[in-house]
């Protein structure tokens, strides 16, 4: 078990290092994230003023609309040089790797949130401060199930036509259950007149389950799905 | 065994035995199923029909530790561009638990010939460079059985040449070599026995004499 | 099996004719009137959906760790059923909501996880069509994940929004009406059963055709 972690980190010390060194990635997918946050304000405010209740929903589309982009960059920096096929090769239990990408992606995704978050709390004028706590929470166990399922599919997508479009074709109806918790949630905790702290707790719970039931099930699958 | 890729049939009916201190060259034309071959081999990929058998066991009755004494060249590099060559070497021996691990990078360093540039990144190397660089890190953990996809691709006269010699000493030392390659003058001298692959059927290449001319003669 | 399929065919033919009758006879609903006859399409429907749904998503699972062809495809079949039954769910959902809701479309708990299960499934197949070799692997793995969030897709639509009538109508159904909207189910678990099977022996045929193509050596 000690063995798994310890590579897992090795891989994903790695892919800090390359993107610490380059920062292509973070750089593209936070510009991206708040392109999609400006192209939906502009599409939902009236007036001046935004809907009432809109902020979470913007937030959470530019979470999962960037961590599309980080997984397919992260993949195919794996790809380009065959890189993929000789971490598989490493003589540990396979879903060291998994979990080895799994970590990098959740660092990426957490990078942009961390970033998405003020600033859209800023734009549509939303009480971050106050509930940062809950929502830090939220956020990263949102991020977690959503990484969870698109790093078993990008990496199994790695060998296949047309990976681009398929990607995202497959992951957002998938992580349907994880947008709408953590809709429901970030809304619940910015609610105008106080978190709304119990319909925040049965949406985290529900993240919770998703997080561990697809969690096991990507560590189970992963061997056998890579295997060509 | 066989391989298919859906409804395209890789490998037919292929069987052979690889003992230690043998070297395997694969020859054919492209697509014929060498690269297939060495997939398989290496446990990425798992025979549609048949088995494969290291010491008389199945990769499942191994496990993960089978994959240690494999050392794997691909058709492409496997180097990280971002990397300098010496952290690509500490990754991988990392990762796949090479003993000594500092002597160890410093010894392939010095047979790569790139101790001046250890620490520039790879991205910035040349073609030969960096497949020098790969077939170290393809032998850093010390493994006994090499699986080498066109291993020469790229290289100049006399890196072909310590790499000829590099194969022969390991196949000298016990190792079971498996590779495939287009250059026969270099393959022959590193081979022990020639097995030409077309059409995913194997043949061996019988006889003395050039290689050119049995491939040539059998084709 | 042939003779099995053939006969779950001709039964659900025989009960497709007869369902008009059977539907006709049922008491007419008294608030809804005629459009509440579309239950006994939608509701049958919407079970052979789900149940094919698993099918797909437990043959998945089985071909990724046996690999056994024929597991392989079920899945495929099963997953084409569940567009096909789903997109009869989808069609006749809006025709029934318009009337009793006045719009088309509500983003109900039902609604949506039907519309959310059918678009795992289409994406399921495009990844099959487009996907190129190796596609079974991801496809099954994308099948046996898709039946996983079946739970999660209904309990997060469930807090979220419901407005569907909820699954007791079905035992508090009136006599006339509960016979009629058996009969129904059982036409279309039959169709299904025929389907599926004619599905999977197309598909073994397929098999079989490429095995002659490989011994007659024309690829």
């Amino acid at each position: 078990m000690s063995a798994v972690l310890r590579a897992a980190w090795l891989i994903a010390r790695k892919d800090f290092t390359i993107e610490a060194r380059s920062r292509e990635i973070i750089a593209t997918a936070t510009f991206f994230a708040v392109a999609c946050v400006l192209v939906f304000g502009f599409s939902l405010v009236t007036e001046g003023r935004a809907p009432e209740g809109v902020a979470a929903g913007v937030l959470w589309i530019g979470i999962a609309f960037s961590g599309t982009l980080s997984l397919g960059r992260l993949f195919e920096r794996e790809r380009a040089h065959d890189t993929l096929r000789t971490l598989l090769l490493a003589p540990i239990e396979r879903p060291a790797v998994y979990l080895g990408k799994l970590l990098g992606v959740i660092m990426l995704m957490s990078a942009v949130g961390a970033l998405l978050l003020p600033f859209t709390g800023f734009l549509f004028d939303q009480a971050v401060i106050r509930s940062f706590p809950g929502l830090a929470a939220v956020i990263l166990l949102g991020i977690t199930g959503y990484a969870a399922v698109g790093t078993l599919f990008a990496a199994m997508l790695g060998r296949s036509r047309s990976r681009d479009v398929l990607l995202p074709v497959l992951l957002y109806p998938m992580t349907v259950p994880v947008l709408i918790a953590g809709v429901r949630a970030t809304s619940a905790l910015l609610e105008p007149a106080g978190s709304d702290w119990e319909t925040a707790r049965l949406w985290i719970g529900v993240l919770v389950a998703f997080d561990a039931v697809f969690l096991t099930l990507a560590l189970w699958t992963f061997e056998a799905v890579m295997e060509e | 065994m066989s391989r298919r890729y859906g409804r395209v049939r890789a490998l037919a009916d292929v069987s052979f035995t690889c003992g230690g201190g043998e070297a395997l060259a694969l020859v054919g034309p492209n697509g014929a199923g060498k690269s297939t071959l060495l997939n398989l081999l290496s446990t990425l990929a798992r025979p549609t029909a048949g088995d494969i058998l290291y010491d008389g066991r199945r990769p499942a009755a191994w496990g993960p530790a089978l994959r240690g004494r494999f050392g794997v060249l691909g058709h492409d590099v496997s180097l990280y561009p971002e990397l300098s060559a010496r952290e690509n070497l500490i990754f991988f021996g990392r990762l796949f638990a090479a003993p000594d691990l500092e002597s160890r990078v410093a010894g392939a360093l010095a047979a790569a010939g790139l101790e001046r540039r250890a620490d520039a990144p790879v991205g910035t190397f040349s073609r030969g460079m960096r497949q020098r660089l790969a077939i170290e890190r393809a032998l850093l953990h010390g493994p006994d059985i090499l699986l080498f996809d066109e291993p020469f691709t790229g290289l100049d006269e006399s890196a072909s040449e310590s790499l000829v010699a590099r194969l022969a000493a390991a196949r000298d030392a016990g190792a079971c070599i498996v590779f495939s390659s287009h250059d026969f003058e270099h393959a022959e001298r590193v081979a022990t026995r020639v097995a030409m692959i077309d059409s995913g059927r194997l043949s061996w290449l019988e006889g003395t004499g050039p290689l050119r001319e049995r491939y040539r003669s059998a084709r | 099996m042939k003779m099995m399929m053939n006969l779950a065919l001709l039964a659900a033919a025989l009960m497709f004719a007869a369902a008009p009758w059977m539907i006709m006879r049922a008491p007419q609903e008294a608030t809804m009137g005629l459009i509440q006859k579309i239950f006994y399409f939608h509701v049958p429907a919407a079970f052979v959906m789900f149940i094919t749904a698993f099918v797909s998503g437990i043959a998945g699972g089985v071909y990724l760790f046996r690999r056994s062809a024929r597991a392989d495809r079920i899945s495929a079949a099963a997953g084409e059923l569940v567009v096909i039954f789903g997109a009869i769910v989808l069609l006749t959902g809006p025709i029934w909501a318009r009337k009793a809701w006045g719009v088309w479309w509500q983003w109900d708990a039902r609604l949506t996880i039907t519309l959310v299960m059918w678009l795992i499934f289409v994406a399921f197949l495009l990844l099959r069509k487009y996907g190129g070799p190796g596609s079974e692997t991801l496809s099954s793995a994308v099948a046996l994940f898709g039946m996983a969030n079946v739970p999660f897709v209904y309990w997060s639509v469930n807090i979220w929004r419901t407005v569907h009538p909820s699954t007791n109508v079905v035992p508090s159904l009136q006599p006339g009406m509960r016979e009629a909207f058996w009969f129904c189910v059982v036409a279309y678990l039959l169709l299904y059963a025929a389907f599926l099977a004619a599905r999977v022996k197309l598909e073994e045929q397929r098999g079989a055709l490429d095995e002659l193509h490989f011994e007659i050596g024309a690829d």
